[in-house]
Formats: C-alpha cells, structure tokens, sequence
C-alpha cells in the first residue's frame, strides 16, 4: 500500500504496549489514538531515567539535581518549540493540557484590557465542530462579559459552512476559535483562509491543534494563528502537559492568569510584578516529568518525519474508509475523501448502538470510541445521537483494519440485523 | 469476555421489542436524564394514584442495555404500589452495584434477572441504571407535588 511508514513493523516494536494480549487472548487493535495515543519506549524511558537520576524542582534549586532537572525542562521546551515552528522558545508555554490552555486563554482575555478586552457588542466566533473544551470556555467568557458568540455551521459533507463567513466575521468580532483537525468528523478546516479573514477585521485567531499536532506538520506562522493549543498525549507523550503557544506580542498583551511561584519579578505585599513570558503563564511547580516526557515524545515524531505520519495515516484512513463502505449499514460522518480529513472517522451502523458495537469489538481486541466524543452539537448537526469512531495513527497497520471491518460483520451477525 | 452474559436473548428481545415505550398522558411528573458520558437520554413520565403506580411511559435514545431496561422497568413496576415498585428498584439496584456478586431473585426481578451479567461490566452499568433513577426522581416528584 502506497503511502504506509516504510519501517512501520520496526516503528511498532517501539510501543510496547501493542503486544498486549487481551481477555480471550486477542492481541490489542488499539483504534483510539484520536482519544490518547500510545506511548514509545524512549517517551517511557526518558521519564524513568529523570526521575531516577535527575529528579529536582526547577529554576529554584541551587544545587547540581536542580540544575540538571531545570535544563531537561527547559529542553523540553526548545523541542516543542522546534516541533511547532515557533519563532521564539519563550513563546511556548507549558500547561495541564489542552482544555487547561484554551480556558487559560478565554479568562486571560476576560481580564485584558485595550485591544484586547471583550465587552457588550463584541463577538467571538467558533464552529459547529468544536470539541466541548472550545465551546464551552467561550459560551462561559461570552455569558460573562456580555459579548455575543457565534459559529460557523457545517455543510452536509462535514466541512465548515464558510459562505457567511463575510457576515460571521465582522469588525465587531474579537476572537476567531476554530479547531484545525475535527476530533468527531476528521475534517481539516481551512485555518490560514479563515485567519486572513479575521485578521483582516482586528480579530486574534486561536487555534485548537490537539487533533493536528499528531499527524500535520505544523509551522504556527504559515498557520495564521496567533495562539495555538495541543495536549502532550496524543502526540506519544504523558498525559498532564499541553502546549499553549501565542505570538509574543498577544501573550504580553495578555494579563497573567495563576498567581503563584515563578510568575513573578518581585513580589512585595502590596503588589507584585511579573516574570516575562514564558513563565509569567507558569506558576507553581510544573509538571516536570511530563514536560521531558513531551520533548522526547516530539522528538520521536520529528526523527520519523511528519510528512511521512501525515502519508501513513492518510494511506490506513482510506483503507478504512474503503473497509468501513463495504459493511452493509454502515454511515460515514464527515468527508468521504481521505485527502482533507485526518485519522478519526466516526460512523454509524444501522441498528447496532455505537455503544454495542464498542462492547463487541473489545470482546475482540479492537479498542474504539463510542458516545459523543465531546462533539455534541456536531452530532446533533448530523442528527446522530452517538457514534463509533476508529482513530488511526503512525503505527497503524491495514491488518488492524481488516480485523475492524471483520469484527464489524460479525457484530451485525450478532445482534442478527438483517 | 463472555458477551452472551452481558447480551442474554431477553435483553436482545426487550430492546428490539421494548415494552410500553412511548409518552402517555396522564402523568405527575416527567423527567429527563442523561449519561453525560455517553450521551444516553431518557424522557419518563409517570401516573401516580392513589399510591399505585399507575403508568411509567418513556422516550429513550441509548443502547440495548439502556433501552432494555427501561422496557423491563416498566413490566415490573406498572399496577405494583409505590412501596412495593421501590423495594422493587432496591433490589435492582442492589444486583447492579453488586459487581457480579449478587445472586439475582427472579420472584422479585422476573426479566430483570437478565441483568445480572451487566453488573460484570462497570462501564455499562450507567446504561442499566439510566431509566430505573428517572423513574425515581419523576416518582419522588410526583409523590413531593401531591404532598404541597
């Protein structure tokens, strides 16, 4: 199959969790990397070797531990920032997750002031398509500020509506916040054309990139966002880091959000000043393993190549598209095409619940999604209630998918749909 | 993993044939619950009398185990008075939390048995026990309305 990482049997071995066995001695078919993905041996490693050799906080211990920890963590940030194309390390800052950074930004932006501060009259404008994480932050800075949200919709295909986009994104809108890669629908939007246009009216541009990280190369310049949000874990990383990356002159616009240790300049006990960026953004002690644990985990990508990933999980997505159209019943969500969409695909089958069909493919090794997948008005958007969604990623094999499309017969045949 | 214990042919039936589905008038109270984490929904109503239960009628959207539930709910519990349909949930409940441990009283729970096996799977407890807290809540509701 064209496309396929040349070296993926050896990619493979690198995740020792794929030789799992399950319950009935099925071997895993881990198709939920859109969820969280697997981790490599030397993500597992590097993690073990800080904490048995290096362990110390940072920035704040004087002595030789202290220094070694404060380097891996600050290495860790120069990987990130190689990984994502920033212009400038201190522009990348360390958070919980991604859901962590996209609140970080809605409530920084509810205490800006200047160009920055929304108040009544304002817009901010999201899409159908969002996961809950960048919805409902918004709905919560709107609600409270008196400022109006709006959204794009979505066509029958499962790409945004963009023929309104003159009247949605107007000189009244202040934030555009889309995501770049859907975790429902697997569509890639068109980041750079709709930033253009909302650059275009004064508005700032945050984009959700915890489905693309993975599998897109990115450059967060030619992207057109001025703040970008991934989680470490679905990029073969811990769970516990995200990356919120701003351009620096948005993230100094931006007020502080936790008040804490490390955030500062100097403190006195009627007020305080604060650090630059980025550790204005970071009070208190990070998560230092998981940050180390990241830059391993992107270096990891970075050393395969995401053009190549991008290939392989373009290749696997349409086989399975392929696979998933032979199943009698079965409705794709989102585009048909693998072309312009990513490695999650979520789907129907006529008469068997998504949770049902879940509950027999683990009874077979085969490990998918079932529910709303934090998307529910796309859902509601397509009518659907729930669906199954496969999520492919860089050790994916077209075996694996086989073993899915099978398991998919045999779930009909089990709850006899005729 | 033994699917057949968690999909045992009742069930099967009840969710391809559910039983007394649908919304009905008259009714107390209606509710609507939801498993925030999968997205199941049920709408109840029920028709209290005296202090028989009347009706228990239903709209759900969810999976077998959810919808299957809701259809042997309601055999059990329409015509039983309210105390007895309480103990009656009690007891379900009980078999459901009971992780796989609880021996099933089929005098009591009659189809419910078939659920037995569902306590063997944590996540899809949740699904069995969607309908069963509606019918509480709308019950403890209709009864708080009559009282005031």
């Amino acid at each position: 199959m064209e496309g396929l990482l040349p070296e993926l049997e050896v990619i493979r071995k690198d995740f020792p969790i794929l030789e799992r066995q399950l319950a009935g001695g099925f071997p895993l078919v881990y198709l939920d990397s859109a969820n969280t993905s697997q981790k490599p041996q030397v993500v597992i490693d590097t993690m073990v070797d800080h904490l048995e050799r290096h362990n110390a906080n940072i920035s704040r211990a004087m002595h030789q531990l202290g220094s070694e920890s404060t380097e891996a963590f600050e290495a860790a940030r120069d990987r990130v920032a190689a990984f994502i194309k920033a212009p400038s390390r201190d522009e990348v800052i360390f958070t919980k997750n991604a859901t962590e950074a996209l609140n970080m930004v809605a409530n920084t932006l509810a205490w800006a002031t200047a160009e920055l501060s929304i108040g009544e009259g304002d817009e901010v404008v999201i899409t159908e398509m969002e996961h809950h994480s960048n919805i409902v932050p918004w709905q919560l800075l709107t609600e409270r500020k008196g400022a109006t949200l709006r959204w794009f919709g979505l066509t029958e295909d499962g790409r945004l509506d963009l023929s309104n986009i003159d009247e949605l994104i107007t000189e009244r809108t202040k934030v555009v916040s889309l995501t770049w890669v859907s975790n429902m629908l697997g569509t890639i939007n068109p980041v750079a054309e709709i930033a253009a246009r909302a650059h275009a009216v004064g508005a700032i541009v945050v984009v959700d990139a915890s489905q693309a990280a993975p599998q897109l190369p990115i450059d967060v310049v030619a992207s057109g966002a001025d703040i970008l949000v991934f989680t470490g874990h679905k990029v073969v990383g811990p769970t516990g880091i995200g990356v919120l990356w701003g351009r620096r002159e948005v993230l100094e616009s931006l007020p502080p959000f936790h008040g804490g240790g490390e955030m500062i300049e100097t403190v006195k006990m009627a007020r305080s000043t604060y650090a630059g960026i980025p550790h204005k953004f970071e009070a208190g002690t990070p998560p230092i393993i998981e940050a180390i644990g990241l830059g391993a985990a992107v270096d990891y990508l970075d050393h395969i190549g995401l053009d190549a990933i991008h290939a392989h999980e373009q290749a696997v997505t349409g086989y399975a598209l392929e696979g998933l159209a032979s199943v009698p019943g079965v409705r794709i969500l989102g585009p048909l095409d693998a072309a312009s969409r990513g490695g999650a695909i979520s789907f129907e089958l006529a008469d068997v619940h998504p949770h049902d069909i879940a509950q027999v493919l683990d009874s077979r090794g085969i490990a998918v999604r079932a529910g709303h997948h934090c998307a529910k008005p796309a859902h509601a958007r397509f009518g659907v209630q729930a669906s199954t969604r496969m999520s492919s990623y860089l050790y994916t094999t077209p075996a694996e998918i086989d073993a899915l499309v099978e398991s998919l017969n045999y779930t009909r045949s089990y709850f006899k749909v005729s | 993993m033994d699917l057949d214990s968690l999909y045992q042919e009742i069930i099967l039936d009840h969710y391809k044939h559910p039983h007394h589905a649908g919304l009905r008038d008259p009714f107390e109270a209606e509710v609507h619950h939801v498993n925030p984490t999968c997205g199941d929904e049920v709408t109840l109503r029920v028709h209290v009398a005296g202090d028989k239960v009347e009706d228990v009628s239903y709209d759900a959207l969810g999976c077998s185990i959810s919808q299957a539930s809701a259809s042997v709910m309601t055999d059990l519990l329409i015509g039983k008075s309210v105390e007895e349909a309480m103990q009656i949930h009690q007891t379900f409940l009980e078999l459901m939390q009971g992780k796989g441990q609880v021996e099933p009283d089929e005098d009591v729970l009659e189809d419910g048995i078939a659920f037995a096996g569902v306590a063997k799977f944590p996540a899809r407890v949740k699904c069995a026990l969607l309908s069963w807290m509606a019918w509480k809540d709308a019950t403890s509701q209709s009864l708080r309305s009559e009282n005031s």
